[in-house]
C-alpha cells in the first residue's frame, strides 16, 4: 500500500515540475489581430449596442479587407449582460488566454470601467464607443483608452446649456444609478450652475427599472422647469413613458441628455416630438451617412445608432493604424492612432488627443413631430453641428500620454 | 485507504490543470466550489436550506476588496478579516434563523440577505452597479507577488484544500454526528440531551465564515466585488450548483460547482449566451426529477448496486 503512495506522490511532483514550466502567459503582440467585441445582446441596452455593434464591427473588418499584417483579421464577441464582474471575466480570459488585441463595443460606463482596468494590466487597446462617463479620460485614465463616439461632457455642454441660457433656471434629475448616470448629472449640475440656473433636487432610479411612476411623482412635486433623464436605452423610454402618462409632459419641460435613435424611434411622437438632444451621428445627414447606414440597416434591420457607427470607426482606425505600425503591439498602435487623423463618415473634423479622447463634430438635434415625419426611420432635424472643442472638455495634464 | 487514493490523485490532477486551462477559471470553479460546500455543510448536512448564502459571500469579497484597496493590508490578512466579517454576519443571521424551521428558515435568511443586498447597494464604498474595482491582488506574506495568474491559481487551490479539510474535518467529528441527527430526527436529539439550536448556529456560522472566505478569495481572483455576488440569484445558484452535484456528500458539491461554472463558462461567448438562464432551468428540473441525489449520489448508488 505504501509503495502506490509512492507513485501517486512522484505523479503529484512531476505535475508541479509540469505545472512551473508551462507557466507564462501568452503573448498579444504575436502578428495576429484579433478582436473583442462586448455588447448587452438583451438588456436595457441592446438596441443601442447588441448584435449591432458586432455587425458593426464586422462589417469594419470586411470593408478593410479582412486581412493586417498579412494575417486574417479574427472577432469573437460576448454578452456582458451590463455586469462589471462577468465583464472583466471575459476581458480577462480573452486577453491573457485567447491573446486578443483590443476590446470594443462596450456599453455601459461600470462595464468599460471594469474592461479598461484589465487592458491597463496587460497593455491592451480599450476601444470605449457606447459608454458616456468621462472618467476614461480623466479620473481613470491610462494609455490604452481610446474614447470614440461621444461623453457626458458633450452632452451637458450640447443639451443642457442652451436650455438655461433660454431660461430654463430650475432643473430636476431622475438619474440612472451608476457611474454613467452620476457622470452625467454631475456635469449637467456643473453647466447649469454655471450659467446661472440651479438644481432643486434628484432621484436615482436602478439600471433596468420598469416602472418609473414613484420617480415622476418625485419630479412633478419638486416644481422645477426642466426634468432631466440622466439615464439612457429603453430607461429613458421607460422614464419619459410615464411622465407622458401622469402628464409631467404638459406642465414641465422632458430633457432626455442621452437619447439614441432606436430609442427616440420607440418613444410616442406626441410626447417626445420637440425634444431636443445631442448626438454624435445621425444616420441621414448627408450621402456619406446614408450610404453606409443603408448598408447596415439592410444587414441589421434597423438604422444605426451612434454607438453603431463609432464602433464601426473606431475599428476601422485601429486597423488602419496596425497597418501603418506593421504591428500589433499595443504601444505602437496607440501611438499611430493618435498620430493618424481618423476621417471617415462618421468622425468628421476628427482627431484623437494623447489623453484618448476622440474630439469631432457633434449634432444638436430635435425629435420629430408626428406630421414631420416621412417614415419610421424619419426622427431628427438637425438644428446644428457644435465642433468638437466646443463641445468637449480640454484635456487634463496627468491624462496626456503623448 | 481507498479514498485517500482518489483524494491524492484528485489533488495531482488539480496541480497539473492549469497546463491545460486557463488558470483563472480553475481559480473561479475552485471558489464557487468552496462555497458550495460550506453551503452544503448546512443543507446536506444539517438540513437547514439556507437562501441567503450570497450575503455571506459578497461580504467577504466587499470587506477584502476594501481593504486590498484601502488599507495596504497583505491579501493572507485581508482574506482573514473578511473570512472573520463574514462570520460575524452569520452569527447574528445564524441567532435570528435557527429560530424557525422549513421554509420559514429560508425566508427569513432570504430576508435578511436582502437587506445586506440593500445596503451593498446604496452605501458608498461599493460604487454601487459598477463595484469595487481594480483590487490588487499584493504579494502573499508581502513576499510573493500574486499578480501572475499561475501563482494565484496555486494560493487558491491551497485556501480550497483548508477549506475543504476543515468540512470533511467537521462532518466526520462528533459534532458533525450530532448535526447528522438533528437532520434525521430533530425531537429525538432534543430528547437525548442535545442543545439542537446551539448546534444548528454552530454549523450556521461555520458555513458562513467558509461562504465569506470563498467570496474573499474570488474578490482577490477577479481584482473586483460587485453586487452579483450579493444578489439573490446567487443564492439560487449555489443550491443549483449543490443539487446537480449531490446533496449530503462531501465531493458533490465540488463536481456540481465545476459542472455549472465550465457550462457558464462556454455559453456565455456562443450563440447560446442568450437562453443561458433557460438551459440552467432545463439541467435543474432534469436533475430534480431524474436524479435527485446528484450526480455524486448516483454514482455511488451504481458502485454500490454493481460493486
Amino acid at each position: 500500500m505504501k509503495k502506490t503512495n509512492k507513485t501517486v506522490l512522484s505523479a503529484v511532483v512531476s505535475g508541479v515540475i509540469a505545472a512551473t514550466m508551462a507557466c507564462g502567459a501568452q503573448a498579444a503582440t504575436d502578428g495576429q489581430v484579433k478582436l473583442g467585441v462586448l455588447a448587452d445582446m438583451g438588456g436595457t441596452y441592446a438596441d443601442i449596442c447588441g448584435k449591432g455593434c458586432v455587425t458593426a464591427t464586422k462589417m469594419a473588418i470586411e470593408d478593410f479587407g479582412g486581412n493586417v499584417l498579412d494575417k486574417p483579421i479574427e472577432i469573437v464577441s460576448a454578452d456582458s449582460q451590463l455586469k462589471p464582474d462577468i465583464a472583466s471575466a471575459i476581458a480577462r480570459k480573452w486577453v491573457e488566454d485567447q491573446g486578443v488585441d483590443a476590446i470594443g463595443g462596450l456599453v455601459s460606463s461600470a462595464v468599460s470601467g471594469a474592461v479598461s482596468k484589465v487592458n491597463a494590466d496587460t497593455k491592451n487597446i480599450t476601444l470605449i464607443s457606447g459608454s458616456a462617463s468621462n472618467t476614461f479620460t480623466t479620473k481613470t485614465c491610462n494609455p490604452y483608452n481610446v474614447h470614440w463616439t461621444y461623453n457626458v461632457v458633450a452632452l451637458a455642454n450640447g443639451t443642457v446649456k442652451p436650455m438655461v441660457q433660454a431660461g430654463k433656471k430650475k432643473w430636476f434629475f431622475i438619474t440612472a444609478d451608476y457611474s454613467f448616470g452620476h457622470a452625467l448629472e454631475g456635469m449637467a449640475s456643473k453647466v447649469i450652475n454655471e450659467n446661472g440656473g440651479e438644481v432643486l433636487g434628484h432621484v436615482r432610479a436602478p439600471l433596468g427599472t420598469t416602472d418609473f411612476s414613484s420617480y415622476i411623482l418625485q419630479a412633478q412635486a419638486s416644481g422645477a422647469d426642466v426634468v432631466a433623464l440622466a439615464n439612457a436605452g429603453n430607461d429613458t423610454v421607460n422614464a419619459l413613458k410615464a411622465a407622458s402618462e401622469f402628464g409631467l409632459t404638459e406642465q414641465m419641460d422632458v430633457a432626455g441628455l442621452l437619447v439614441f435613435t432606436p430609442n427616440a424611434q420607440a418613444m410616442d411622437p406626441a410626447s417626445a416630438g420637440g425634444m431636443r438632444l445631442t448626438s454624435g451621428f445621425y444616420w441621414d445627414m448627408d450621402k456619406e451617412t446614408r450610404d453606409w447606414s443603408k448598408r447596415f440597416e439592410q444587414r441589421h434591420g434597423e438604422i444605426p445608432s451612434m454607438i453603431h457607427a463609432g464602433v464601426y470607426s473606431v475599428t476601422t482606425h485601429y486597423l488602419n493604424a496596425v497597418k501603418a505600425a506593421g504591428t500589433d503591439e499595443s504601444d505602437v498602435v496607440m501611438k499611430k492612432m493618435k498620430e493618424m487623423k481618423p476621417n471617415d463618415f462618421f468622425a468628421r473634423n476628427a482627431t484623437l488627443r494623447p489623453d484618448g479622447r476622440m474630439v469631432h463634430d457633434m449634432l444638436y438635434v430635435e425629435i420629430k413631430k408626428q406630421e414631420e415625419r416621412k417614415d419610421k426611420n424619419d426622427i431628427y432635424k438637425i438644428i446644428k453641428v457644435i465642433s468638437g472643442d466646443e463641445a468637449y472638455s480640454p484635456m487634463q495634464p496627468q491624462c496626456n500620454f503623448s | 485507504m481507498n479514498n485517500m487514493k482518489i483524494n491524492l490523485f484528485l489533488l495531482a490532477l488539480a496541480l497539473i490543470a492549469p497546463t491545460v486551462l486557463y488558470p483563472v477559471f480553475l481559480a473561479k470553479v475552485l471558489c464557487f466550489a468552496l462555497f458550495a460546500c460550506a453551503f452544503n455543510l448546512l443543507l446536506g448536512f444539517a438540513g437547514l436550506l439556507s437562501f441567503g448564502h450570497a450575503a455571506f459571500l459578497g461580504t467577504g469579497g466587499y470587506v477584502t476588496g476594501y481593504l486590498m484597496v484601502n488599507s495596504g493590508l497583505t491579501p493572507e490578512l485581508a482574506i482573514i478579516v473578511g473570512t472573520l466579517a463574514g462570520a460575524l454576519l452569520g452569527a447574528v443571521f445564524g441567532k435570528l434563523a435557527v429560530k424557525r424551521e422549513g421554509i420559514y428558515f429560508a425566508m427569513v435568511t432570504l430576508a435578511l440577505a436582502q437587506l445586506v443586498f440593500f445596503f451593498y447597494l446604496q452605501a458608498p464604498f461599493t460604487n454601487g452597479e459598477d463595484g469595487l474595482q481594480g483590487v490588487p491582488r499584493g504579494a502573499l506574506f508581502g513576499l510573493i507577488d500574486l499578480s501572475d495568474n499561475l501563482v494565484m491559481y496555486y494560493f487558491v487551490l491551497t485556501i480550497f484544500i483548508a477549506g475543504y479539510w476543515l468540512i470533511n474535518r467537521t462532518v466526520h467529528s462528533p459534532f458533525g454526528q450530532v448535526l447528522k441527527a438533528i437532520r434525521e430526527n430533530e425531537d429525538r436529539a432534543t430528547s437525548l440531551g442535545y442543545d439542537v439550536n446551539q448546534y444548528k448556529w454552530l454549523a450556521f456560522v461555520i458555513s458562513a465564515a467558509l461562504a465569506a472566505l470563498a467570496g474573499s478569495t474570488k474578490t482577490l481572483v477577479f481584482e473586483l466585488a460587485s453586487l452579483t455576488d450579493v444578489h439573490w440569484h446567487m443564492s439560487g445558484e449555489v443550491i443549483l450548483m449543490t443539487l446537480v452535484g449531490g446533496v449530503g456528500t462531501i465531493f458533490g458539491p465540488v463536481l456540481g460547482a465545476g459542472f455549472i461554472v465550465t457550462m457558464q463558462n462556454y455559453l456565455s461567448g456562443g450563440e447560446l449566451g442568450n437562453y443561458i438562464h433557460i438551459i440552467m432551468g432545463a439541467v435543474f428540473v432534469v436533475c430534480v426529477l431524474s436524479f435527485r441525489s446528484g450526480i455524486v449520489g448516483q454514482l455511488m448508488k451504481f458502485k454500490r448496486n454493481n460493486f
